[in-house]
């Protein structure tokens, strides 16, 4: 019972105590913080990849893309496990506005707008049309001229509080798009002045997925229309990827297994049939083998960042380590006395380590509590920081980023807890048994020098 | 009891210790056999020992060389656990400096020894009776009004007297003093003498360590240790 009380005295009544305590609680403090705004920055990357990938993918980076994809989505369309399917053609394009000279090269992606928003997150994308994905490509003055939809960062500048300023209407602006069809060999189908494939098609949407590559970078196209400005029409058709959306019940895994299987059963059925090589290069992947060089790099940083939070918790040992030191030497009559009235050596590693233990728990409890009240407030605080001074964490003109993420994982927070109450016990325990283990006479003897 | 009927005694004991390069040696043969009852005064000059055969007689240090028998018992041949029941069991000790631990109250500071060997479940049914001793021995050391006070607000005289009552809370039946009136002024150190003899004449044991003489004088014994004997 004594340990218990002492222990508690030690930590209330102590001032270096509150100085380990403070130690303790900021370090607390900022591993949750960063912790929570950068693993919610990840989260809510990998979700938006996951949005524009849909679940599984088949196809090839291929300008040339691969033929028989209507017989492989039919496939797919009765397969139990699959949502929707959708196939895009992804090639390149100079696009400019009509009659000028002046065009840039950008990625487009044609699509059927309504399939695709059943294996992605295309439709939710859409600001006009957010939600109803069959009228993207719809002007609505005249539904006969074909439309295209713009990456967002394409045509508006994002302002300082991370929105855009739409007009009411779709602007319908006249796009010059330019294509260089090629063969199924992947030379160039045509030859002379008439070398490039060239059409009009009138703005009719914008779409914002949070992916600042692609919103800054892609065009979308209507399916047919890009079959036929890329060459990719004869002599069989041919399409870029298949975007495969899987049930609600269905573990991606399983599905991409499956998807897997019936490719290889697809290709079997094909084999013979004219340009049916070109199936060998098509790959099926996950959305996250996909996105793989875009969610790696931002895995990588959020490894570095732990890696540099374990250096943070190595510090917090350290810093327990010296304050204990200095509590124990502080300390050391006490322990002499405690000895002298027959405490044993286990009573007195438990008192001390019992107060270590209670230092790792309120500090950690003080460190949580600041980073929940820091973390709730974090967007007010930024934007009081950026009126007040100019100054902003996040550019929201460079980073796709709505609000700072704030949610504290419940887990994360747990390993934190723990890893702090580990980190003050191992700091503890070193000048704690060293004390323990000294007769009762050496340190009565010390405190009376 | 030991056959011979001493409650503590030593036998050859030597202690050494060292002082940067050179080894020095502090007890050389010190004999020293206490009876039930009575009240020793170890006297001597400023570094002869005095205390060190005393920490020695209460397992606070061990000793080189020699024995020392409590009841018979060689407490060189005890184990840990048993050396921590002997210190707080069977002796208690009063230091010069009083060594209250300033966090805790001074009826906790009384009350400690018997909190040491309790857990917090035992604790709970025993904590009446022990706070009553505790009040007990405050009152009959004239401290019932300072038992809420922490040690740093009591007066030299006052710690003392606290803790003399922590070294008898759980009736040891021998009570080792070093100094005990060495940082007081000499009607305070009076009064701390006069407790003393009072409880030895209620049977108490007791072994003091003094270096000054009319200290000494009110033991009923004087044993004087010189060049590390006890002459």
């Amino acid at each position: 019972m004594y340990k218990l009380t002492l222990a508690f005295r030690y930590l209330f009544k102590r001032r270096i105590s509150y100085l380990a305590l403070g130690a303790v609680a900021l370090c607390v403090f900022i591993v949750v913080v960063v912790m929570t705004v950068m693993t919610g920055l990840v989260s809510d990357f990998k979700s938006k990849n996951h949005s524009f990938t849909g679940d599984c993918v088949a196809g090839t980076e291929s300008l040339v893309g691969f033929p028989y994809y209507e017989d492989f989505m039919r496939i797919l369309d009765s397969a139990d496990f699959v949502e929707g399917v959708s196939a895009a053609i992804n090639s390149c394009a100079l696009v400019g506005a009509e009659g000028s000279q002046q065009n840039i090269g950008l990625e487009i992606i044609g699509i059927d707008a309504r399939r695709h928003s059943r294996a992605t997150g295309f439709g939710e994308t859409l600001h006009y049309n957010k939600g109803d994905a069959s009228r993207a490509f719809e002007l609505t003055g005249d539904a006969n001229l074909p439309g295209c939809v713009v990456g967002i960062d394409l045509w508006l500048q994002r302002s300082s509080k991370g929105g855009y300023y739409y007009e009411l209407s779709p602007p319908a602006t006249p796009m010059a798009v330019t294509c260089f069809p090629l063969t199924i060999r992947g030379a160039l189908a045509k030859a002379g002045t008439g070398l490039v494939n060239t059409r009009t098609f009138y703005l009719s949407d914008f779409s914002e997925s949070g992916l600042a590559r692609v919103d800054s970078s892609v065009v979308y196209l209507p399916f047919e229309d890009t079959q036929a400005l890329c060459g990719l029409l004869s002599p069989v058709k041919r399409a870029s990827w298949l975007h495969i959306k899987f049930r609600p019940n269905v573990k991606l895994e399983d599905g991409c297994q499956k998807v897997q299987m019936l490719w290889a059963k697809f290709c079997d059925q094909m084999n013979g049939k004219e340009n049916a090589e070109l199936l060998a290069q098509v790959r099926v992947q996950s959305w996250k083998q996909h996105r793989r060089q875009f969610i790696a790099a931002m895995e990588k940083e959020q490894v570095m960042l732990t890696a540099m939070f374990g250096l943070v918790g190595l510090t917090t040992v350290f810093v327990v380590f010296v304050v204990f030191y200095m509590i124990v030497s502080h300390k050391s009559r006490d322990i002499g006395v405690l000895k002298s009235i027959g405490a044993s050596f286990g009573d007195v590693v438990a008192l001390f380590l019992g107060f270590a233990g209670a230092l790792g728990v309120a500090g950690s409890a003080l460190g949580i509590a600041a980073g929940l009240l820091f973390l709730r407030d974090i967007n007010a605080i930024e934007n009081w920081l950026f009126e007040r001074f100019g100054f902003q964490l996040w550019d929201r003109t460079i980073f796709a980023i709505g609000e700072i993420p704030n949610r504290m994982d419940l887990t994360m927070v747990s390993v934190v807890v723990c890893c702090a109450v580990l980190a003050c016990l191992a700091g503890a325990v070193l000048p704690t048994v060293r004390a323990a283990k000294s007769r009762p006479v050496e340190t009565l003897q010390v405190s009376q020098l | 009891m030991s056959k011979n009927d001493f409650m503590i005694e030593a036998q050859g004991v030597h202690k050494s210790y060292r002082m940067g390069m050179a080894q020095v040696s502090v007890l050389k043969g010190a004999d020293i056999s206490v009876k039930q009852g009575e009240f020793v005064a170890i006297t001597g000059a400023s570094g002869s020992g005095k205390s060190t055969l005393l920490h020695i007689l209460g397992a606070l240090d061990r000793p080189d060389k020699g024995v020392v028998r409590f009841e018979g018992r060689d407490i060189g041949g005890m184990g840990g656990g048993e050396l921590n029941r002997y210190r707080n069991k069977m002796v208690g000790f009063v230091f010069q400096f009083y060594h209250l631990l300033d966090e805790l109250s001074v009826l906790e500071n009384v009350i400690l020894p018997a909190m040491v060997p309790v857990g917090i479940i035992r604790w709970l049914s025993v904590r009446g009776g022990v706070k009553r001793r505790g009040r007990q021995l405050l009152e009959a050391v004239g401290l019932n009004e300072r038992a809420a006070h922490k040690p740093y607000q009591l007066s030299g005289g006052q710690r003392q007297r606290a803790a003399i009552a922590r070294a008898l809370v759980n009736e040891p039946k021998l009570l080792l003093a070093d100094e005990p009136t060495g940082n007081l002024d000499s009607a305070t150190g009076n009064g701390i003498l006069e407790l003393l003899g009072k409880l030895n004449r209620a049977g108490q044991t007791i072994i003091m360590v003094t270096h000054d003489e009319r200290v000494a004088v009110r033991a009923g014994r004087i044993v004087t240790l010189a060049d590390g004997r006890i002459k």
